[in-house]
């Protein structure tokens, strides 16, 4: 069941940015990315910088979903010894002085081994609004996110351009807080020219849905944030704060080149709109 | 209750199996199973496969009795299907065959396939060559290391070998590569997967173009033995062989069935690749099964001196065999594997690949018990391409 009750931080963040008539702009990285200690910062830095929500990923051995962005923070944060138990250490942290919205973004297997009821329950305490697994199928979805969403949990779901509209209906189902868009087939990174394929999709899930939708895949410039403002509720980007993290590694300070350039991509989200 | 009706329409064998993947490969591979369910209703397709797998790779295999190493072991009767002998060397083409037709029929111009030990990669580009596909195999670095004259033979025959270089550098790596690139390119190109592995249909489709090898074997055994086999053998690394030699014994019940994993150097995490020994169910590349992980779900490195082997989780139908005990699972050590090869070669003529040599230590540490009985062995490949390998651990003989 899709629900317009706004019960998580999540729900609250869209429904505010409706009233205030503007879009959210939802950031990802990868938690533990280059060591856990570099988390807190760096959330703070994007929240600073403009974010609305925080996606924390959980890194994975095997990201089958990633580019080689995205899978080198996964390989650095493992080195690190990050695990899903450090994550909700972290997450408690974040916490500590700071309201954004958190959603955990995990393949499959790091939560199916720590169990379900146990994430829900410990990340719900942890301060986490909301779970997207990536490589859980709406097929396989019903007792995870009946067990999620008994803990209070939003649970989000990926939708593709290519899905059909019987999946679209169980993304739709299954989803809670928002719905994610992948405005391409591919593996995430960047892309220079936005797809074509966004459009259609947003007018598709929205025949099935009520929630907010989120698009994201591809998004890197201050012009595509622009692009998929004038269509979406929500714009994700990941890659390429992923991407700035990696490249001030050995300087040392990636919290300000992060937030210095989420506040360049989320400048047109600002700009007052006749 | 083991049944031939598995998997269920999404894909489950009992828990195992199902579609644990990313939104954006669910349509191709509905695509897929609609395309695969077509072609089995077609008999023109079932014919030119049947056609393609007697004229092109060499069916059937024989079965043929190992009487020398019988007589050696002084026990059960020890019978070989010889896979080995099939066009590229293993029993790898039956699925290829299968695949190359169906990417044809779904009017695919373009496969991508992983390979570990390179035998699916060089059935891949051997079919490839064949239909006149653009061929693209990835390989982790190590596993090119390990299989320098498969890469050589892939290239050869026309195909694009790209190295894998992250995690591991082996098949589970090339795999994942593998899908990333099915993801981008999808509606040119096939993923021709060579195992019993990842998402439904796969696990299903895999097993249905090897159940030839036990279909001929069971046909065989009548004729040549004059009743079925007590017992059957194969190495298990994703596990296409030992599905296709055991599911048309499935409603033989006094036929047994061991699966043979990689025992590798011990059973200790990162040393071996025997997920039901040391494993616990988990998902890797799309389907539910038994897999070697940390405490932190993180997949775990594996170990085998055969990279057929070396891979973090089993098929998901085999996963249910063992949960039904309808086979048995065990595991042989590296080596064991090179002892059984040695004497394989020595008794009969027949130099194994690697992987088929852990099936054959298995009927080796067996037979002496079980006079009267009689085992079939798949043969899975020869032993050519790890002839590097043979040599590096057998330095007496070459002085």
């Amino acid at each position: 069941m899709s629900t317009t009750i706004a019960t998580t931080r999540i729900g609250q963040l869209f429904e505010r940015c409706a009233t205030e008539k503007r879009k959210a702009f939802i950031a990802y990285l990868t938690a533990g990315d280059p060591n856990p200690e570099a988390t807190v910062p760096l959330v703070h830095a994007l929240e600073r910088g403009g974010a609305d929500l925080i996606e924390l990923g959980v890194p994975f051995s095997d990201p089958i979903a990633d580019g080689p962005v995205i899978q080198r923070a996964s390989e650095r944060s493992l080195r690190a010894g990050t695990t899903l138990e450090r994550i909700l250490e972290l997450v408690r942290e974040i916490r500590r002085e700071s309201q954004i919205p958190l959603l955990l973004f995990s393949y499959l297997n790091p939560v199916l081994h720590y169990g379900f009821d146990r994430l829900g329950r410990e990340a719900a305490a942890a301060g986490v609004d909301g779970v997207l697994l990536t490589d859980l199928s709406v097929e396989e979805a019903e007792a995870p996110v009946q067990e999620l969403r008994g803990h209070g949990l939003d649970t989000v779901f990926l939708a593709a351009p290519t899905s059909s509209e019987r999946r679209l209906e169980l993304v739709g189902k299954h989803s809670s807080g928002f719905v994610y868009l992948v405005s391409r087939t591919g593996v995430t990174g960047e892309q220079s020219s936005l797809s074509e394929q966004a459009i259609p999709l947003i007018r598709r899930m929205r025949r099935h849905t009520a929630l907010p939708l989120a698009v994201g895949f591809g998004i890197s410039r201050p012009e595509h944030v622009s692009e998929v403002a004038r269509f979406a509720d929500g714009i994700v980007v990941g890659s390429a704060i992923v991407k700035t993290i990696e490249a001030n590694l050995k300087a040392g300070d990636a919290p300000s080149a992060v937030e210095a350039f989420t506040r360049k991509l989320t400048s047109p989200l600002r700009e007052p709109r006749l | 209750m083991t049944t031939t009706s598995l998997p269920d329409t999404l894909g489950h064998f009992g828990p195992y199996g199902g579609r644990y993947v990313p939104e954006v490969l669910m349509s191709p591979l509905e695509e897929l199973e609609k395309a695969y369910q077509d072609a089995r209703n077609d008999p023109d397709f079932e014919t030119e496969l049947r056609l393609l797998l007697r004229h092109y790779a060499g069916r059937p295999t024989p079965l043929y009795y190992a009487q020398r190493l019988t007589q050696q072991l002084g026990g059960a009767q020890i019978w070989l299907k010889r896979e080995d002998l099939l066009h590229t060397g293993a029993h790898k083409i039956n699925n290829c065959l299968g695949q190359g037709l169906l990417a044809r029929r779904m009017g695919k111009k373009r496969i991508i396939a992983e390979t570990g030990a390179g035998q699916h990669g060089v059935a891949s580009a051997t079919v490839c060559a064949l239909f006149g596909f653009d061929c693209t195999v990835y390989m982790g670095e190590e596993d090119m290391r390990r299989q320098r004259l498969n890469v050589f033979r892939m290239r050869l025959l026309g195909a694009k070998v790209v190295g894998v270089s992250a995690g591991s550098k082996t098949l589970k790596d090339a795999t994942s590569e593998a899908m990333r690139d099915w993801v981008t390119n999808v509606s040119t190109t096939h993923y021709l997967l060579g195992s019993a592995l990842g998402a439904h249909p796969y696990p299903m489709m895999v097993r249905d173009f090897h159940r030839v090898i036990g279909d001929e074997a069971r046909v065989q055994s009548l004729e040549q033995i004059g009743r079925l086999p007590d017992l059957l053998l194969a190495c298990v690394g994703g596990g296409s062989n030992a599905i296709g030699l055991f599911y048309p014994f499935f409603g033989d019940p006094a036929v047994r069935m061991v699966g043979v994993e990689a025992g590798g150097r011990s059973l200790t995490l990162g040393d071996h690749a025997a997920r039901l020994q040391g494993g616990s169910p988990g998902v890797l590349h799309g389907a539910y099964s038994y897999l070697l992980q940390d405490q932190a779900g993180q997949v775990s490195p594996t170990h085998s001196i055969s990279a057929g082997l070396d891979y973090a989780l089993i098929g998901p139908e085999h996963a249910w065999l063992h949960d039904q005990q309808r086979a048995e699972y065990v595991s042989a050590s590296d080596g064991d594997a090179l002892k059984a090869a040695s004497t394989l070669a020595r008794t009969e003529g027949i130099i194994p690949a690697l992987e088929s040599a852990h099936a054959i230590a298995e009927a080796i540490r067996r037979a002496p018990a079980e006079a009267g009985k009689v085992y079939v062995v798949n043969v899975s490949g020869r032993g050519d391409k790890d002839t590097d390998i043979y040599r590096e651990n057998m330095p007496e003989l070459d002085a």
